[in-house]
């Protein structure tokens, strides 16, 4: 490494429009518009409304996971439990709305609660990574395994396992649905996406998350109370996971504390990867997730719908992946 | 400086576990009729083999540093090809797991070392494509052994009155134990996680001790597949989730530190039998009838375990810090 | 009999800027060898290059009478060059005999021979006459052990030639004695050594010749009984005392003397490199600290930031006493710092100019948490026109300024604050030429506006230059204080070379 830094060219004043840079900086997009491209070409049907809204709301939970992952990579961290938050937030409302833990004095009260409570909850268990991390100086990865581990199974406890099915339109709407015809939850998805973009740029908060994953000393030298911000991020990414828990049940009119949110944190992680967030923190972007997130559920699509197997799918992203990083890497350098 | 924290951090890590491990021991033998069984004892053997592998190749990698999230869906895709090939007899069998587990492994290998990927996404990537190409190869189900070969005996079978599989992880850890103690390799092991610069300053080859280390690690996670397809009768393609995660808690609460240096194959054994009479225990409990307790208490009791571990981990390292 | 080691011609650039201009080491076969220069004088790289960290542009290395060029430190190693690195770089969690013998195991039927290994471990550490169980892991020892085991690992390898890059910073005095008679026994077994400290003191013990560098050049070579620790430091630093002697000394502007301090620190003791330091900084004045490398003055610094906890003394700034526990308590009572590792500790690489300028004046900019950006756009357009920073643009990111730039930028950081003391730890260093001049000028504008400095330097005409009175510190210790006329490059240099008494011998004589 200290050989070829030597050897460079002294640092360039202007930075150069070659075809690697515009491709590592906005290979995402590039990507996206690319893959629509194709599908528009071979894809039957693909210019439909009916697309989109399958395509939009096959995301809407990864991307509503992936706004709080971007944020706690932002500053130099990860979040392995919302997968497990998802399932206790997924377990929790049912439960309440349909009056099994306390009796409920009026239906609208129990749906209230039910939206209020769980993602209470999840924010709390997110407030406490955050603790675990800052106070007890624990590595994140670490430190969100073990709510990895015990989250699931609290959930499971809670519903003693079993599947919860309802048909509670009030309820559902956050999952199923429409204004004017778009679902519900792509609209509370693309208002989450913008609000936290917004915050990345614009707000006190979101310029300290940068320069904490940008250079953590530099940060605590200039004064930035540290400790409370990942704190918070941590908090942020409870509340979100507790609101993609409740879309997904909503969606499926089931609870199950098996499967809901299970494997998200990888997707959501590597939608944070693939939009061009950096994984060791300092540089995040909140659209670059969303546009991620759906590069990869469109590789998905576009692979199903041409006949290839989910499985092989898979193996698409996985390449996906490491190619998104390994750009990432070459611009970084 | 203080030095009793610090005899109580090495202490904590090396039988901090094993002490835990017995009284856990005795509280079942005291407790429940025939937990010392012969029938006990070998099933629970028999079934924490797999996990044991798994955990064995984690503990390496952890000790550099490392992370290796793709053994749960090697260890998947290596029971599909062992099932595959079981018909060919129990060598194919297992010698197919196994190099479907060492291709995984040096996959994570060429990327953590050439391209320079963070262990932790590489093998989040080679986690999904390994589970894609076991469900490619198993067509979306699950593949079923042949039972004609014998290749169910690497799973169900015995030698010595002892379970095969509970064989192969004894020789696993002795022959880990070995390596880790006795070999520069294993020195290597150790010196990279405590401190990778310094390892290179002090000559030692480090990028290519941490490629085998991970090619061990999914070697280890194929011949998990391949005893999980021979004790199931069947090449699983979904199995194997989380899987990854247990394995590092595992050897978490074996006492490794994760940040890499210190670790031991034996308390990481002991760590999985740990976290596997838990289990066990919990079916007892239910079995006497005095509470019941479904078994998902076990992996809320398990996240309680790992929470312990690493928040006594944290607090004395944190002391150990200020004391230096 | 021909050298050992040969250096001729080196040359090296980093980012086109040279590090080394042609410089020369030679090291006969069993001597002692200092090498010695100021901060950034070259003389890490030109052990890099000898040991194969880094490639040399030009010049040619001769060892043992062979043309080498080392591509690793293994290679070094094997063909006989150990390195004992000034932070220890030795493994903390594994065993001591691990730490002496990685690389060079001893086996037994291919498995490793530990009986062997601890028993050469044991009788490596005797030469030190220390005694510890080598089974245990390394970190549960002293740092002083910890360096003799680091040494003994180099010793270990059967070197033709050691390096050792202040080895004495972490030992008390007996240790350093034990040293010394080790290195005496590798001189009489023929072995070479280089030995590379600030410590003048311990140069005169052990070394039988000097090497001194200077901004990339080696400008001295001489038999250590031929100089003077004068000579020492003079050569060092680069200005002939009669030349100092005969500069016109220009009055400095403000002493200060009737202003109120704004920090006065007492006895402070922070960490190891900081005992007992005491100074004290009024407002409009710029009061320098000196002293040489690892004398405590950053240390002494972090600690008054509140960067780094205080162990006993008293800090007292604006009026208040050691009310400050973190560096945001420090920036709210009015302080700022300028670190000395712009890259480690100042800036955000990845972020703008605009972002790392109002990096800790954004909480104030904010109104209910957002960032008011026109008012930000504003404060960051004055300053980029009031330091002159060149950049494309505020949007800038900050990485891509040179290092004069950057260094304006961090000023700027903490300029917009309105702080009453700035705190500036070498303000000046990796910077043009240029920029210095103009950074050096900006610091004393701002000094006649009514701000406390507080200024390090390695340079010690820059800090003569500007500062009105100075504290000299050595070894953790306020050595003296200079003001008035005694503010002068040469009874700096004295203070630096032998505490106090000399130092005032040298301002009065």
């Amino acid at each position: 490494m200290a050989e070829t830094a030597t050897t460079l060219p002294p640092a360039q004043r202007a930075p150069r429009l070659d075809l690697k840079t515009v491709l590592t900086r906005h290979g995402a997009w590039i990507a996206l518009a690319l893959l629509i491209l194709v599908n528009l070409a071979i894809t039957p049907n693909f210019a439909t409304w009916q697309t989109l809204n399958v395509n939009l709301t096959q995301v809407c939970a990864i991307v509503i996971v992936g706004v709080g992952m971007t944020l706690v990579i932002a500053t130099g961290g990860i979040d392995l439990s919302v997968g497990a938050l998802m399932a206790i937030a997924g377990a929790l409302a049912p439960l309440i709305f349909l009056g099994k833990l306390f009796p409920l004095p009026h239906p609208a009260i129990g749906i209230a609660l039910a939206f209020v409570v769980p993602v209470l909850v999840t924010g709390a268990l997110g407030w406490f990574n955050g603790w675990l991390v800052t106070r007890l100086r624990i590595q994140p990865i670490i430190a969100t395994l073990v709510l990895f581990i015990a989250g699931r199974g609290i959930a499971q406890v809670f519903t003693n396992g079993n599947l919860q099915v309802f048909n509670l339109p009030s309820f559902q709407f956050i999952g199923l649905g429409r204004v004017f015809g778009i679902p519900f939850q792509a609209i509370l998805m693309i208002v989450i996406v913008a609000a936290a973009a917004w915050m990345l740029r614009r707000t006190v908060f979101g310029r300290q998350i940068l320069a904490i994953g940008g250079n953590e000393r530099a940060a605590r030298l200039a004064g930035i109370p540290v400790t409370s911000v990942k704190q918070r991020v941590y908090l942020i990414s409870g509340l979100l996971s507790g609101i993609a828990g409740l879309i997904v049940i909503a969606r499926n009119s089931a609870a199950d504390a098996n499967l809901v949110g299970l494997g998200m944190e990888l997707d959501a992680i590597a939608a944070v990867a693939v939009g061009g967030t950096l994984l060791t923190g300092g540089r995040a972007t909140v659209l670059g997730t969303l546009v991620g997130a759906l590069i990869i559920q469109l590789v998905r699509y576009t692979l199903l719908a041409n006949g290839v197997p989910d499985a092989a799918a898979l193996v698409a992203k996985a390449a996906i992946i490491v190619l998104a990083v390994w750009l990432q890497r070459q611009s970084h350098r | 400086m203080n030095t009793t924290s610090l005899k109580l951090f090495q202490g904590i890590g090396r039988y901090g576990v094993l002490l835990a491990l017995l009284s856990l021991i005795l509280f079942g033998w005291l407790r429940y009729e025939n937990f010392l069984g012969a029938f006990n004892v070998l099933s629970v053997l028999r079934y924490n083999s797999m996990f044991a592998l798994v955990a064995l190749g984690m503990c390496f990698v952890i000790i550099t540093g490392g992370i290796d999230l793709s053994v749960g869906s090697t260890a998947a895709l290596g029971s599909v090809v062992a099932a595959l090939l079981s018909p060919y007899g129990v060598l194919p069998g297992l010698l197919g797991g196994l190099a479907a587990g060492l291709a995984v492994g040096a996959c994570n290998a060429f990327i953590i070392t050439r391209l320079n990927i963070l262990p932790f996404i590489t093998t989040l990537a080679t986690m999904l494509a390994a589970s894609g190409c076991a469900l490619l190869l198993a067509e979306n189900q699950s593949v079923s052994v042949s039972y004609e070969s014998g290749f169910t005996e690497l799973g169900q079978g015995d030698f010595l009155g002892f379970p095969i599989p509970a064989w192969i992880a004894l020789v696993a850890y002795l022959l880990g134990s070995l390596i880790l103690n006795l070999t520069s390799f294993g020195r290597t092991v150790l010196a990279i996680g405590g401190n990778e610069d310094a390892a290179r300053l002090m000559g030692l080859p480090a990028n290519r001790v941490k490629a085998l280390v991970y090619l061990a690690s999914g070697g280890l996670a194929g011949l998990a597949g391949v005893i999980l397809a021979a004790q199931f009768g069947a090449g699983q393609p979904i199995e194997g989730v989380g899987w990854e995660l247990f394995a590092i808690a595992a050897v978490v609460v074996g006492g490794t530190l994760l940040t890499g240096g210190v670790g031991s194959v034996g308390s990481t054994l002991a760590g999985v039998l740990l976290l596997g009479l838990i289990f066990n225990i919990l079916n007892f409990e239910n079995g006497l009838g005095w509470i019941s307790l479904s078994a998902y208490w076990q992996s809320v009791i398990r996240g309680a375990f790992l929470l312990l571990v690493v928040a006594i981990q944290a607090r004395l390292s944190m002391r150990t810090e200020e004391a230096a | 009999m021909a050298p050992l080691l040969t250096m001729q011609g080196i040359d090296k650039r980093f980012a086109g800027i040279p590090a080394l201009r042609a410089a020369e080491l030679v090291v006969e076969t069993g001597e002692v060898h200092a090498l010695i220069g100021q901060n950034g004088a070259g003389k890490s790289t030109m052990i890099k290059i000898l040991t194969g960290y880094y490639r040399k542009d030009a010049g040619e290395i001769l060892f043992d009478g062979k043309p080498v060029a080392f591509s690793s430190p293994q290679e070094a190693q094997r063909a006989g060059i150990s390195t004992i690195y000034q932070e220890i770089n030795l493994v903390p969690y594994r065993s001591v005999t691990e730490n002496i013998c990685l690389g060079r195991e001893k086996r037994r039927f291919g498995l490793l021979d530990w009986p062997a290994m601890h028993a050469e471990a044991r009788a490596l550490l005797a030469r030190f006459n220390i005694d510890i169980d080598v089974r245990r892991p390394l970190m549960v020892y002293p740092t002083a052990v910890q360096q003799m085991v680091a040494i003994a690992r180099a010793i270990g390898f059967e070197a033709k030639l050691v390096i050792m890059d202040e080895p004495t910073s972490s030992l008390d005095e007996r240790e350093v004695g034990v040293l010394f008679d080790v290195i005496r026994q590798l001189k009489a077994g023929g072995v070479s050594v280089i030995f590379v400290s600030h410590k003048l003191d311990e140069l005169y013990a052990v070394c039988d010749r000097v090497t001194i560098m200077r901004d990339g050049r080696t400008v001295q070579v001489a038999p250590m009984t031929q100089l003077s620790r004068l000579d020492l430091v003079t050569s060092m630093l680069g200005r002939e005392l009669t030349q100092v002697l005969q500069e016109p000394h220009d009055a400095h502007p403000s002493e200060g003397d009737g202003r109120k301090p704004v920090l006065k620190v007492e006895h402070l003791a922070a960490g190891r490199k900081v005992r007992d330091v005491s100074f004290e900084v009024r407002s409009g004045e710029i009061v320098g600290l000196a002293g040489l490398l690892g004398a405590g003055r950053t240390e002494s610094v972090r600690a008054v930031f509140g960067a780094d906890k205080p162990e006993s003394g008293t800090i007292k700034f604006d009026g208040r006493e050691n009310a400050i526990a973190a560096p945001s308590d420090a920036i709210q009572a009015g302080m700022g710092f300028c670190s000395e590792d712009r890259k480690l500790d100042g800036i955000i690489p990845d972020m703008s100019v605009r972002e790392n300028l109002t990096l800790a004046l954004m909480p104030h900019l904010a109104r209910r948490g957002i960032v008011d950006e026109s008012r930000s756009r504003d404060i960051v357009d004055r300053f980029i026109k009031r330091l002159g920073i060149r950049c494309s643009g505020p949007e800038q990111r900050i990485r891509e300024l040179s290092g004069g730039n950057q260094q304006k930028v961090l000023l700027a950081r903490w300029l917009c604050m309105n702080p009453k003391l700035l705190i500036l730890d070498e303000p000046t260093r990796g910077i043009d030429v240029g920029a210095k001049a103009e950074i050096l000028s900006l610091i004393r504008e701002l000094a006649g506006q009514g701000l406390g400095v507080l200024m390090i330097s390695s340079e010690l005409e820059e800090v003569v230059e500007a500062a009105s009175r100075i504290f000299v510190l050595r070894d953790g210790h306020t050595a003296v204080e200079l003001r008035g006329d005694a503010v002068n490059e040469q009874s700096v240099m004295a203070a630096m070379a032998h505490g106090h008494e000399s130092a005032r011998e040298a301002a009065h004589g």
